[in-house]
């Protein structure tokens, strides 16, 4: 990114800055842009970035400022790594590009008792077996294959349908955003399409950057925060990064063309017809919300099969551990919260689209065990480096509308990456390191090679520095299940 | 060609890729507008798959209307991919025929079998860089599909 155009936005004007803004040109009107990041990281960012970021300052009724994270990189419409906060009473939009195809990918992040010593000279078992136990890659079905109706029942009940039937436990549920379901959820605004599409993918991990780890925690940052979570050194920890697989891209798919449509319809001048939205209030942005909703609980209760899969290969393996669900966080959303702005509570529709809710200490819709020390936030790194859980700041609140970075963030395109690695060759290499790699695809993992994406140490500590959230615990790969 | 017949593999199709930071970016050239869009399929399904391997067993047609080319190169991608997903098909060879705002599409190919080397998934089709030209030497069709 050409950083000529960039200032900081708090005034500092030294290399520790994190928070910049563009000024407004002459006669330019749009609400402000906010990028925060280390100016390396903000040098490794595609123009385009900027120029998407600006095309979602000019949507009606957005508060505050439209907001990159620390790992943006050039999405669709919206910026991944992007925030924006709407106001439905001041006309405010609710937009499918804000959120994306993949509704509701997120991590959930599983704690073990055990000790990666004891797991060590049981990992090549244990990746096999995991390997074997997850649905992974195009074209893999789940192991459930549902009805229409039995489905209609999971876009209601999100995570709580899995474990009323049997995929975990109610323990689960309070560790889970909004408790493992979100309301409004409307099966009737989901396409028979989409429906269709998912019958036989529940309870699978898909593909691309979508993975399934065995991670160590090699480093606590925060002792007070690492202990609420339940995090010490030395740990084994399970990360599954998936979404709401076919469900969600149909949504996607089918609402991004009718909202495209929509905005025509309605007098809206997009200015990149990818932000396809509709104010919030107009039957079709309550059309869309239904649908989107109806989308995240599928990916709630995917994530949950997932858990309860993997937790059966680790009790398996190790008859005396317990698998404990740390959080389970989702990144491609749009949520309907409560956030003060200019000292007046206001209900907001916050887009996070590659981007992870991050609620500081005393919020109440964090569970009691975590309430004092904030939201986890999960940073996912690629399969060879490692991923960080943060905590929710009170500043994160005030500066982002509770917003962190969600991963790494590519420094790469796909075609570069496959341009560079082989799969093989990559998964040998990893293979002498210590990391395990059970892929579907080699063309997939040579796509993911960590070289493809930005130094994810570099992100964790810049969203830290930029107090959107601050690091408890680095977790390093064991063991990696992809598509 | 009878209606239902299964149109013989191009040996060339001529589709590519450009560079996208988190997805990747699809073009498909040919003489006519069809032509471009199904060698966009191709190259769709070509990231999914070896589509050279993929037999024609199974045979699938639908019809859809979009008065704005460009949505749909959109449509008829989006659509091929909910068609192999919802029906555990992979595709190999396509057909698309137009008549005004109607589209006919057709495409063949077979269930996921041991024998096929899995690529990446496509979500979707999206609108980002998306573009429909007639060019002096013919149709190209480019879209940017999330993976």
């Amino acid at each position: 990114m050409d950083l000529s155009r960039l200032v900081p936005f708090n005034g500092r004007t030294d290399n520790e800055c994190t928070v910049w803004t563009v000024p407004l040109r002459p006669g330019e009107r749009r609400a402000p842009v906010v990028l925060f990041g280390t100016r390396r990281l903000l040098a490794t960012m595609d123009d385009k970035v900027l120029e998407q970021l600006t095309n979602v300052a000019r949507l009606p009724g957005l508060v505050g400022a439209a907001m990159a994270m620390p790992d943006a990189h050039w999405g669709y419409g919206f910026p991944i790594g992007g925030v924006a906060a709407f106001d439905p009473d001041q006309g405010g939009v609710i937009s499918a590009g804000g959120v994306g195809f993949d509704i509701s990918c997120g991590v959930r992040c599983l704690r073990t008792d055990l000790a990666w010593t004891d797991v060590a000279p049981h990992a090549e078992r244990l990746a096999d077996a995991l390997f074997a136990a997850i649905p992974a890659g195009v074209g893999s079905e789940g192991t459930l294959r549902l009805s229409e109706r039995e489905l209609e029942a999971v876009l209601v009940g999100g995570a709580h349908w899995a474990v009323e039937h049997g995929y975990g436990t109610r323990a689960d549920l309070d560790y889970i955003e909004d408790g493992g379901r979100v309301a409004g959820a409307e099966p009737a605004n989901v396409s028979k399409t989409a429906i269709r599409r998912q019958l036989g993918e529940m309870g699978t991990l898909g593909s691309g950057n979508h993975y399934l780890e065995v991670q160590v925690v090699e480093r606590v940052y925060d002792a007070a925060a690492a202990a609420a979570y339940g995090l010490f050194e030395g740990q084994v920890v399970v990360s599954i990064h998936c979404g709401s697989r076919g469900l969600g891209h149909q949504i996607g798919t089918d609402y991004l063309v009718a909202l495209a449509k929509a905005a025509q319809r309605l007098g809206i001048a997009l200015p990149d017809r990818e932000l396809a939205c509709a104010p919030i209030r107009s039957p079709e942005g309550q059309q869309y919300l239904g649908a989107m909703y109806a989308g995240i609980n599928c990916a709630l209760a995917n994530r949950q099969i997932l858990t309860h899969l993997a937790r059966q290969v680790l009790v398996r393996l190790f008859p005396t551990t317990a698998v404990e669900t740390l959080f389970d966080v989702s990144h491609n959303t749009c949520k309907a919260e409560h956030h003060v702005v200019d000292g007046r509570e206001r209900l907001l529709y916050v887009h996070r689209k590659g981007a992870t809710r991050a609620f500081g200490p005393g919020h109440p819709a964090l569970p009691e065990r975590y309430r004092a020390v904030g939201q986890p936030v999960i940073i996912g790194g690629s399969m060879g480096t490692g991923s960080y859980v943060l905590a929710g700041t009170t500043a994160s609140e005030q500066r982002a509308f509770a917003s962190a970075s969600h991963g790494a963030g590519r420094a790469m395109s796909r075609q570069q990456a496959l341009r560079q690695w082989r799969g093989r060759e990559l998964i040998d290499e990893l293979a002498a390191r210590g990391i395990l790699i059970r892929a579907r695809s080699l063309r997939g993992a040579a796509e993911e090679a960590p070289g493809a994406y930005k130094d994810v140490d570099e992100v964790a500590e810049a969203t830290e520095r930029a107090a959107l959230a601050r690091r408890v615990a680095l977790l390093r790969p064991r063991i990696c299940v992809k598509g | 060609m009878a209606a239902h017949e299964v149109p013989a593999p191009n040996a060339h199709p001529d589709y590519g890729y450009f560079d996208h930071d988190a997805d990747v970016g699809l073009s498909g050239r040919g003489p006519t507008l069809e032509a471009a869009f199904e060698a966009a399929a191709t190259g769709l399904f070509a990231l999914m798959v070896d589509v050279a391997a993929v037999r024609p067993r199974e045979r699938v047609a639908f019809v859809f209307e979009e008065a704005d080319p460009e949505l749909a190169l959109v449509e008829w991608l989006n659509r091929l991919l909910a068609e192999a997903r919802s029906r555990g098909l992979v595709f190999g060879r396509f057909r698309l025929r137009r008549q005004g705002d109607r589209w006919q599409g057709e495409a063949w190919g077979e269930p996921w079998r041991a024998g096929l080397e899995p690529g990446v998934e496509v979500k979707g089709a999206t609108l980002t860089m998306l573009a429909v030209r007639q060019e002096p030497q013919g149709w190209e069709a480019r879209c940017v599909v999330d993976v």
